[in-house]
């Protein structure tokens, strides 16, 4: 039963680790290519979220509601790049910081306002609401499967044209130095534009996918955002393998903590004392990981920067 | 962006020396002589709301000021100093939630644990630079504010209503709204003058010189690390009193006090008011309050005006408030 038990926490783990690399992803890349700390990265998880919630709720299909979703989340990352974060590039990181904490003021608000404080909720496609039966007797939900599968293939196409196109040679050349880059003759602005709308692109993808099983409410994106710096920091700033190996590390430690901890601690204290112990602790264990880690290696585990 | 682009990167104005000039002492002193003065106002049949909003003013400028000697004086931007207003606060409520209200003890404890915090996670922080400076400092306060979330005990989520204010002296007479006032008042001003004081003392040239080029001071005898961790756990101290005088105003803690947004708007209040002068810390403070009071009198949806000034503040009033009496030569 335990065993069981075990293998769903860790599905859950997988699941909200891919999540975790899907919003990541973009954020390391930009951080990575401009040197650029985008706050904002978040609020593109919340507006993916939202722009499924209402063309779902317009077309009266989740995928009709993703396929318009997907576009208009590109077209409002790449328009805060235009209006705003453009004008940063050339900022030190405290101005950087600041701006971007300032878009996610006036966003969380301005859904707020839009759509109201209370949560929407987006039905789950029919084909894919049921539950399949993973042991027997365990019964797990077809569509967090549904997010583990669509995560492990983005982050196998992010790996394959990052890796073996001309695209991704010169973002994983931006990354490790990009005024050399734009000295050789590329236009570092562009490819720069191209890496912030996928980025942006990618982050509301994770909102819209979680959108059925989460609620979608103001700030949803606010405690997402710190996890994706956790994550790229664990990982090392530029670097997508670093990235999706902590994202996967973060997922499964926060999932496998939150259940494990009280269980564990019950072997040291008396059974009150170690859940609420337990309790207490497991949330910490993601930053108390990042901690180790920067420890021991300050930029991360692969940092794409010599 | 390498290393050597940062180390030649000139000052920002805005990044002022000690005051040296007596024109210099006008603006603080102006400041003050308001503070000052606000209760009096009361007794003018002003409402008394403006007694609670001067002192949560000067409360915050407390925990900016703090965080002025790592921003401005450091160069250290640390995105998790709310923390030690949490702990500061959390130290009033949980002691005082077991029957000690004294405020001496209270006071002690709220010093001696943010002392310890900031000197274990400021260990670890400084040993990174940049932007994972920014983030394990953020991943730091984040570990508090859930730990705050998970204290059942103390009421977890909800935070925790405090039975009295600190006793002093055993007397009770914080009650009165006018001695919070003035003790807040009071803290505010030693703060000013110690910070003033470690500013311009050696140790402050010192953090300076490492703000300005680290490898330099490195290459002259100075260890940074040392005098960045001293600062660290000043400023994380100072900030931890402010926790305590918070928790005696509002009577309430919550892990709300240590969410990352506080911090970001410890940040904006520094930048708004200006950074590396100390009493911009204050009038940042002032600005940011009165704003956010005002605007919400207007509309509920204030933070539609609150993120567009704040981006606009960033982008084209470089040197904040205190920049605007520019007489920096």
């Amino acid at each position: 039963m335990t065993l069981t038990l075990a293998l769903v926490q860790i599905l859950n783990g997988l699941q909200f680790g891919l999540i975790l690399f899907l919003i990541a992803a973009g954020l390391t890349l930009v951080f990575g290519v401009m040197d650029f700390i985008n706050l904002a990265h978040g609020v593109q998880y919340m507006v993916g979220a939202y722009l499924v919630a209402a063309f779902t709720a317009m077309t009266g299909s989740f995928v009709a509601g993703l396929a318009l979703a997907l576009p208009a989340a590109l077209i409002f990352g790449l328009l805060l790049e235009v209006l705003i974060f453009r004008h940063l590039y050339d900022r030190d990181h405290l101005d950087q910081v600041l701006a971007t904490f300032g878009v996610i003021i006036f966003l969380n608000q301005a859904v707020k306002y839009i759509w109201g404080a209370a949560p929407l909720n987006v039905a789950i496609p029919d084909a894919l609401s049921g539950a399949v039966e993973i042991t027997d007797g365990m019964l797990y939900p077809v569509w967090r499967l549904v997010i583990i599968a669509v995560g492990l293939a983005v982050g196998l196409a992010l790996y394959l044209v990052v890796n073996k196109t001309k695209l991704g040679m010169l973002v994983r050349a931006g990354a490790s130095n990009a005024a050399m880059v734009s000295a050789l003759g590329v236009n570092i602005r562009l490819l720069f534009t191209i890496v912030f709308g996928v980025g942006a692109m990618l982050a509301g993808f994770a909102g819209a996918m979680v959108a059925p099983i989460l609620s979608v409410e103001p700030g949803m994106g606010d405690n997402v955002l710190i996890l994706a710096f956790v994550v790229i920091v664990i990982g090392g700033i530029g670097s997508i393998r670093g990235a999706f190996i902590a994202a996967l590390l973060i997922g499964l430690v926060d999932t496998l903590g939150r259940f494990f901890a009280p269980t564990l601690l019950k072997l040291l204290l008396d059974p009150s004392a170690a859940s609420q112990t337990g309790r207490a602790i497991a949330p910490m264990l993601i930053y108390i990981l990042m901690a180790a880690v920067l420890f021991f290696r300050p930029s991360g585990l692969f940092p794409s920067k010599q | 962006m390498n290393n050597l682009v940062d180390l030649d990167t000139p000052a920002s104005p805005a990044l002022a020396t000690p005051l040296r000039t007596s024109r210099a002492y006008v603006l603080p002193l102006i400041v003050f002589a308001i503070f000052a003065l606000v209760p009096l106002s009361v007794l003018w049949g002003s409402q008394s709301f403006i007694l609670a909003l001067v002192t949560r003013i000067m409360i915050l400028a407390l925990a900016a000021m703090s965080l002025d000697l790592l921003i401005g004086y450091g160069a250290m931007i640390s995105f998790g100093h709310a923390a030690y207003v949490g702990l500061g606060a959390y130290s009033v409520a949980i002691l005082s939630s077991h029957g000690i209200t004294d405020g001496f003890i209270q006071l002690a404890v709220a010093l001696g644990v943010s002392l310890i915090f900031a000197l274990f996670t400021g260990a670890i922080s400084l040993r990174t630079k940049g932007v994972y400076f920014i983030m394990i400092t953020l991943a730091f306060g984040q570990m508090l504010f859930f730990l705050g979330t998970s204290l059942a005990a103390y009421g977890g989520d909800d935070g925790l209503t405090l039975a009295s204010r600190s006793m002093f002296f055993a007397s009770n007479f914080l009650k009165n709204d006018v001695a919070m006032y003035y003790v807040a008042f009071g803290v505010l001003l030693g703060a000013y003058l110690l910070l003033r004081a470690i500013v311009a003392s050696r140790f402050g040239r010192v953090l300076r010189g490492i703000r300005e080029n680290p490898v330099r001071m490195e290459a002259i005898g100075f260890a940074p690390y040392r005098y960045q961790l001293t600062a660290y756990v000043i400023a994380g101290m100072i900030a931890g009193v402010s926790g305590f005088l918070l928790a005696n105003q509002t009577e309430f803690v919550s892990p709300a006090y240590t969410a990352w947004q506080r911090s970001g708007d410890l940040i904006f209040v520094l930048v708004l008011g200006g950074l590396g002068s100390l009493h911009g810390a204050i009038i940042g403070a002032a600005v940011f309050s009165l704003l956010a009071d005002i605007l919400s009198h207007y509309t509920e949806n204030w933070a539609l005006i609150f993120g567009p000034i704040l981006i606009l503040v960033v982008l084209y009033a470089r040197g904040g408030i205190t920049g605007l009496f520019g007489s920096k030569s």
